[in-house]
């Protein structure tokens, strides 16, 4: 499709950009398709939010409570994130790299929080984890369920997958010859994992990390049945929305998700940023 | 980019999920449309959360007497939910035929909505409330924490399982019934009885979002001395979690909630179903309807046509309604005490 983009300066001009044909089309297409599907929902997030004015998102935005529950949710979000990091490249290294029996049923397993409903995650939890459950009671007098360490638990049960499943296909496509040639350079274990391992699974690890601590952010249906929902204390900002709605205030629940879509948009921005910087340090791998 | 009306985008963005579920739901029903005079008719009944066991007994029993006056098959089908969040899907467009729900005030804001019309309290006997219920307290066997009356709730250490007021209905009447109490034992002293509502509710290590969700913290994960429930839901756990482990505590004075009901106007009238909805309606009120509200631990408006044995289960005491001068009715109490910044709001800023 060569158009006549004369006038347009040469850097605006599409570059073709590969020599398979219908990029108009499939472009079109993608576009017309993530409109309706996310565009469009957000564009009437954002119209509602319009409804209360820039004093009124003000006022929503410097109240304490929607400040505490957003401090509890982005917090135990990026908790739980971080939990799963560790152990979901720890289980990634087990199931691509040792060869034992159940090791497909585990690999299937590591599935079960996407599949599950989150209601049934969260009241399965809230029975082990609450003073009189199997795990609970262990830890009594101090309590897990019904604080925001219950909420941590929760978000690194619905966290796990992701994070397995996006550094797992790397990790299969590392080189071993890699590992064996740091060896005979006289590399201990440690240094080949951290410098050779590492850096090669970091964008992964981070992409897991984003989508992890994404959907911990969002997260509702398993949160609720063990977080205590007290407000300023263990309150999630899903909570705070659905709150706001049982007021029939639309602009206010609508203000909170704005406020935290701007707040994840940012996160993810900077996530992105340092896997371009890591990509420039490390080159593609 | 794209330039799409904004209105439209609007509508689609904030709409999405009510219309997705309401093409869901008018999918089924609108293949009904083009079918002849005498069809069979479908009734939606959106509801409230512990409706479930009353009303699939009762729209058995609505369907067969409906046969009987002449009428053709009618089948009822049932939504329940939180009540706030099943106002909303009404509001949103879900197709209700009639609306049970558990609080005025959300079916004053569909009125708002425009789909039903004003005066619905009045077209139905006892304020459009078929049945009502109380709140009263559900203690471990033996009740170890001596817990009689209001005042005991904040005696010791007792800890107390209510759900949120801002998620759930039934919360909102347990909260009203407190205020009741402390209303008449103070004298209307407003800050000792916000001492002690808000003292109440610091005795909470849980916040449910709904009644049932309360009812299993307190059951099942044996969480605090005493739940505070719907009188239909506190023989339900006994039902459920067995007769031994519980005792029901009911209180010398509680709050009257009238869960009411109404014909949602505009969806009768663009389907032709006004009659069977307002039929439906009407047989609550009956001999039958109330003797199935009172088998469920209801308290029937009329109680004068229930067999004795079924009122046994309901003791009498005094019952402060939501009209009383203290509360001023739902339009008033609903911003007061549950809107953003209300009373209730007020109880767990920090610092307080």
């Amino acid at each position: 499709m060569i158009h006549n983009a004369t006038a347009s300066p040469a850097k605006w001009r599409l570059k073709r950009p590969s020599i398979i044909p219908g990029f108009g089309l499939t472009l079109g297409f993608s576009l017309a398709y993530l409109s309706i599907i996310i565009l469009i929902p957000v564009a009437g997030l954002l119209w509602r939010t319009a409804g209360l004015g820039w004093s009124g998102f003000f006022a929503v935005l410097t109240d304490r409570r929607t400040l505490d529950a957003l401090y509890i949710s982005f917090g135990t979000a990026f908790a739980a994130a971080l939990v799963n990091v560790v152990f979901g490249t720890v289980v990634a290294w087990v199931l691509t790299r040792y060869n034992f029996p159940g090791r497909r049923l585990i690999d299937a397993i590591v599935d079960l929080p996407f599949a599950l409903p989150t209601a049934v995650a969260g009241i399965a939890l809230a029975a082990l984890y609450a003073p009189n459950g199997w795990v609970g009671s262990l830890f009594m007098p101090f309590r897990i369920a019904f604080t925001p360490l219950g909420i941590v638990v929760a978000l690194v049960f619905i966290g796990l997958p992701f994070v397995v499943r996006t550094v797992q296909p790397v990790m299969e496509e590392l080189d071993r010859e890699v590992e064996e040639a740091a060896a005979t350079l006289g590399a201990n274990r440690f240094q080949t994992i951290s410098k050779v391992i590492l850096p090669g699974l970091t964008p992964a690890i981070l992409t897991g990390f984003a989508l992890a601590f994404a959907r911990g952010v969002g997260e509702y249906g398993s949160v609720i049945f063990i977080a205590g929902n007290i407000p300023y204390v263990s309150e999630i900002a899903p909570l705070l929305i659905v709150i706001r709605l049982e007021e029939f205030n639309y602009a206010g629940a609508t203000a909170i998700a704005t406020i935290m879509l701007i707040i994840s948009f940012v996160m993810l921005f900077i996530i992105n940023l340092i896997q371009a910087w890591n990509r420039r340090r490390y080159g593609n791998v | 980019m794209f330039n799409f009306a904004p209105g439209l985008s609007q509508r689609l963005g904030a709409r999405l999920g009510a219309v997705a579920l309401g093409l869901s739901l008018t999918a089924g029903m609108s293949a009904g449309i083009v079918a002849p005079a005498f069809a069979d008719s479908q009734l939606l009944n959106v509801s409230y959360d512990p409706t479930r066991e009353l009303y699939k007994d009762f729209n058995a029993a609505f369907a067969k007497y409906w046969k009987t006056q002449g009428g053709e098959d009618v089948t009822i089908r049932q939504s329940h939910g939180g009540s706030g969040a099943q106002a909303r899907s009404v509001i949103d467009g879900l197709e209700a035929d009639v609306v049970t729900l558990a609080l005025e005030s959300d079916i004053n804001a569909i009125e708002k909505s425009g789909k039903i019309k004003a005066g619905w309290r009045d077209r139905l006997p006892n304020h459009a409330s078929p049945y009502t219920s109380t709140i009263v307290f559900l203690v471990r066997k033996g009740n170890p924490k001596g817990i009689k009356n209001w005042g005991d709730l904040v005696k010791g250490d007792v800890s107390i399982v209510t759900p949120n007021p801002k998620t759930s209905g039934g919360a909102r009447w347990n909260y009203l019934a407190a205020w009741a109490w402390a209303n008449e034992e103070y004298k209307g002293d407003q800050a000792k009885i916000k001492a002690y509502v808000g003292e109440l509710y610091k005795r909470a290590p849980v916040l449910d979002t709904g009644a049932r969700g309360s009812t299993v913290t307190f059951a099942q994960r044996q969480i605090g001395d005493v739940l505070l429930a719907w009188e239909n839901e506190a023989y339900l756990a006994g039902a459920e979690f067995g007769k031994d482990a519980f005792e029901i505590v009911v209180p010398p004075i509680s709050i009257l909630a009238e869960p009411p009901v109404a014909v949602v106007d505009a969806t009768v009238d663009s389907k032709g179903t006004r009659k069977q909805a307002e039929a439906y309606l009407q047989y609550l009120y009956s001999d039958e309807g109330q003797n199935i509200a009172a088998k469920h631990f209801y308290r029937p408006s009329k109680p004068d046509v229930v067999k004795p044995e079924l009122l046994k289960a309901l003791p009498n005491i005094k019952l402060v309604t939501i009209d009383d001068p203290i509360f001023g009715g739902w339009k008033k109490a609903q911003p007061e005490h549950f809107g953003d910044g209300g009373v209730f709001d007020q109880i767990y800023k920090p610092g307080k």
